[in-house]
Formats: structure tokens, C-alpha cells, sequence
């Protein structure tokens, strides 16, 4: 059995662990609140864009000289997988959720016969593609704190994929994230954005609701070929801002086990520690008692 | 004889309100909004807002923006930008 010494030692050490991850799960909630917020600030924005190139999309016929991100290549044979994860851990299974759900597409691309390609957005993602697929990974990019990141960076992020698929270096371009549904479910969710999906039927809705008719400055099919490296854009944007709830919720949950877990750990080396010392005042006691008889 | 102004970037809701004209930088020109405008899609240069709240003479509001797209409709005039300050 342990010293007595040493399960003090050992109480002390998980007490002041469980600080810190009481500490973790304050900070992760107070970051959720705002993540949250932002992105249900970001909501407005996507919509409009959406149900806009939904009802342009539905307009401009599709043919040789449409836009390629409309349009496609033509082909399906290299995937580019983008993987939208987190810089940091100590988030439960929020990285490896998402890393596995791609990790499950790469494997199914790779059986079905096509080629994959591995664009990561975090570094946490990399880390675990990189042990199977390290001879597909093609870039990755290290965002820090997903709460930060602005428009501007997941432009730039979007201008890089865009820039890539002009060049030809992929056909069809699937994203990976983790949609925040609540606090508690975060669902790893694959989401293709090059080329754009096909516009569902009636999505379009109010655009198109007056009957009037609009007028396009300047034309329809140049205005789709403005707005859709948007939508790549917005998409990416969309995506992280889900991230950046989902990781706050998914480490808020995490450090919440965390701190129960030392809680419970806490109370039984207390117990052992009780008895331990019992023991020893029990042992002494006998000794005592033995030596005063025996004289 | 108010018109339903929205500014919408990517992070924010940055307008919502009934204003009484605005001019928008198109791409292709400079255009006045004004209520029961025509419907109307149309890209958008880099340049400024001008919100007028009350009447033309006042001096009016403007806001930078970059890059984006505006559209009237029934329901007003919506500009989606994405960078406005």
C-alpha cells in the first residue's frame, strides 16, 4: 500500500488538475457563448448568397462556356478533400471526429479507383491524416484560434482552393467540418463546394416570387461568375465559424468529464488515505498496548 | 415613402432600417434606390454608400464598402458586401 506521504502528494496533484480543467471548461464556455453568436451573426449573409446564386444558377443554362466552378471539369476523378479542423486539442473527440469521417472518404475515393488530395485547415487534422495519407496530403494551413478568423482569411483560404482547381489540379472538392447543433451533438458533416452543387428546385423562392421582370447589371452569367468564388468563400467561412462553436462545445463537454472525473479520483484516494492512516494509528496503538502488557 | 435598407456582410448584420434613398457604386455606374424601385440584381465596385435618411437634401451618410452584390426587391433593397465599415 501507498505511504501516507505519497497519496498526499498524489491528492494534491489531481486537486490542482482538476483546477485547471474547471478553469478550461469557464473559458470554453464564455468562448462558446461568443462563437455561437458569431455565427449565427454570419447566418443573414449566407442565405441571401445562397438562395441568389440558387436562383441565378437556375437561369444560366449549363454548357461548354459556363463557369467551371458551375459547370465542373467535366470529370471525377481527382477528389481534393478540405479539412476543416482545430490548432488545438483538449477538445474530446472534436479533431478526431472530423478527421475520421474524411479519413473513411480518402479510404473510399481510394478503393473506388480515384485520386485524393489532402488540403488540411488546422493542424490537429494534419496530424492524424498525415500517418495514412502523407503521400496525398497537398497543403496545409495552420489558422490559431478559430475564433478569431475574419472574412478575410477564409477568402484567401478559398482564392488558394479556387486558384488550385483553375490549374487543374482536382475536379470535385469536398469540405469537412463539424456542423454545432447543440452544446452537447456536433455532427462531422462533408459538404461538397467545387464544383457548386446543383441549386434544389424552388429554393430560389422570394427572388423570383414578384414576377417581375429584373434586371441584371451587368449580365446574369457574369454576375454568377463574380459571385461564385464568393460562395466557395462563404462557405469556408461558414464552416470554420461551425468549427469554432463546435470546438468550444465539444471542449467545454470534454473538460466538464474532465473535472468530474477528478472530482470522483479525489474522493477515493481520500478514503484510502483515511485508512491508511487508521492503519497506522491502529498499528502503533497494538504496539503499545503489547509493550505495556508485556512488563 | 420609406425604403427597407439591409447591409449584410459576412460577419454581420451591419443596417437594417427604412431610409429614404441610397445610392449604390454598381459596377457599372452609380445607381439611386429609391422605394418602389425595380427589381434589380447587379454587382458592386469597391466605393461608397450614400444612405440618405430623410430627403435629398440632407448630407448623407456614407459607408465604405468592397466587393459584393446588391438586389431590389418588393421587400427593399438588400446589399451584400463583404468588407463594410
Amino acid at each position: 500500500m501507498a505511504s501516507l506521504k505519497a497519496l498526499k502528494i498524489r491528492i494534491g496533484s489531481v486537486k490542482s488538475t482538476q483546477k485547471i480543467t474547471k478553469a478550461m471548461k469557464m473559458v470554453a464556455a464564455a468562448k462558446l457563448r461568443r462563437a455561437q453568436e458569431a455565427a449565427e451573426a454570419g447566418r443573414p449573409y449566407a442565405q441571401r448568397l445562397e438562395s441568389v446564386v440558387a436562383s441565378l444558377a437556375s437561369k444560366v443554362t449549363v454548357s461548354e462556356s459556363s463557369p467551371k466552378l458551375l459547370a465542373g471539369t467535366g470529370k471525377d476523378q481527382v477528389h481534393l478533400l478540405v479539412v476543416a479542423t482545430s490548432d488545438k486539442g483538449l477538445a474530446g473527440a472534436f479533431n478526431t471526429n472530423i478527421a475520421r469521417l474524411a479519413r473513411k472518404h480518402a479510404r473510399d475515393l481510394t478503393a473506388a479507383g480515384k485520386t485524393v488530395k489532402i488540403y488540411t485547415i488546422g493542424r490537429k487534422g494534419r496530424a492524424v491524416l498525415n500517418r495514412e495519407f502523407r503521400a496525398n496530403m497537398i497543403h496545409g494551413i495552420e489558422p490559431g484560434d478559430l475564433g478569431k478568423l475574419n472574412f478575410a482569411d477564409a477568402r484567401a483560404y478559398a482564392d488558394d482552393i479556387i486558384a488550385r482547381f483553375e490549374a487543374g489540379e482536382f475536379d470535385v472538392a469536398t469540405l469537412f467540418y463539424s456542423n454545432f447543433k447543440s452544446v452537447l451533438t456536433q455532427e462531422p458533416t462533408a459538404q461538397q463546394i467545387v464544383p457548386v452543387a446543383p441549386p434544389v428546385a424552388g429554393a430560389t423562392g422570394e427572388v423570383t416570387s414578384s414576377g417581375a421582370a429584373v434586371t441584371y447589371e451587368p449580365d446574369e452569367e457574369s454576375i454568377l461568375a463574380d459571385l461564385l468564388p464568393s460562395n466557395v468563400a462563404i462557405q469556408l467561412y461558414r464552416a470554420m465559424r461551425e468549427n469554432a462553436a463546435s470546438e468550444q462545445g465539444s471542449k467545454m463537454t470534454a473538460m466538464d468529464n474532465a473535472t468530474r472525473n477528478a472530482g470522483d479520483l479525489i474522493n477515493r484516494l481520500t478514503i484510502q488515505y483515511n485508512r491508511t492512516r487508521q492503519a497506522a494509528i491502529t498499528t502503533e496503538l497494538v504496539e503499545i498496548i503489547s509493550g505495556a502488557e508485556a512488563l | 415613402m420609406a425604403l427597407h435598407f439591409e447591409l449584410v456582410t459576412p460577419e454581420k448584420l451591419v443596417r437594417s432600417e427604412d431610409v429614404h434613398m441610397v445610392v449604390v457604386p454598381g459596377s457599372e455606374g452609380d445607381f439611386g434606390v429609391l422605394q418602389g424601385h425595380a427589381p434589380l440584381m447587379s454587382t458592386v465596385r469597391d466605393g461608397n454608400i450614400e444612405i440618405y435618411k430623410n430627403s435629398m437634401s440632407e448630407s448623407p451618410e456614407t459607408i465604405r464598402v468592397e466587393g459584393g452584390f446588391a438586389e431590389v426587391n418588393e421587400r427593399g433593397l438588400t446589399v451584400l458586401a463583404e468588407r463594410a465599415e
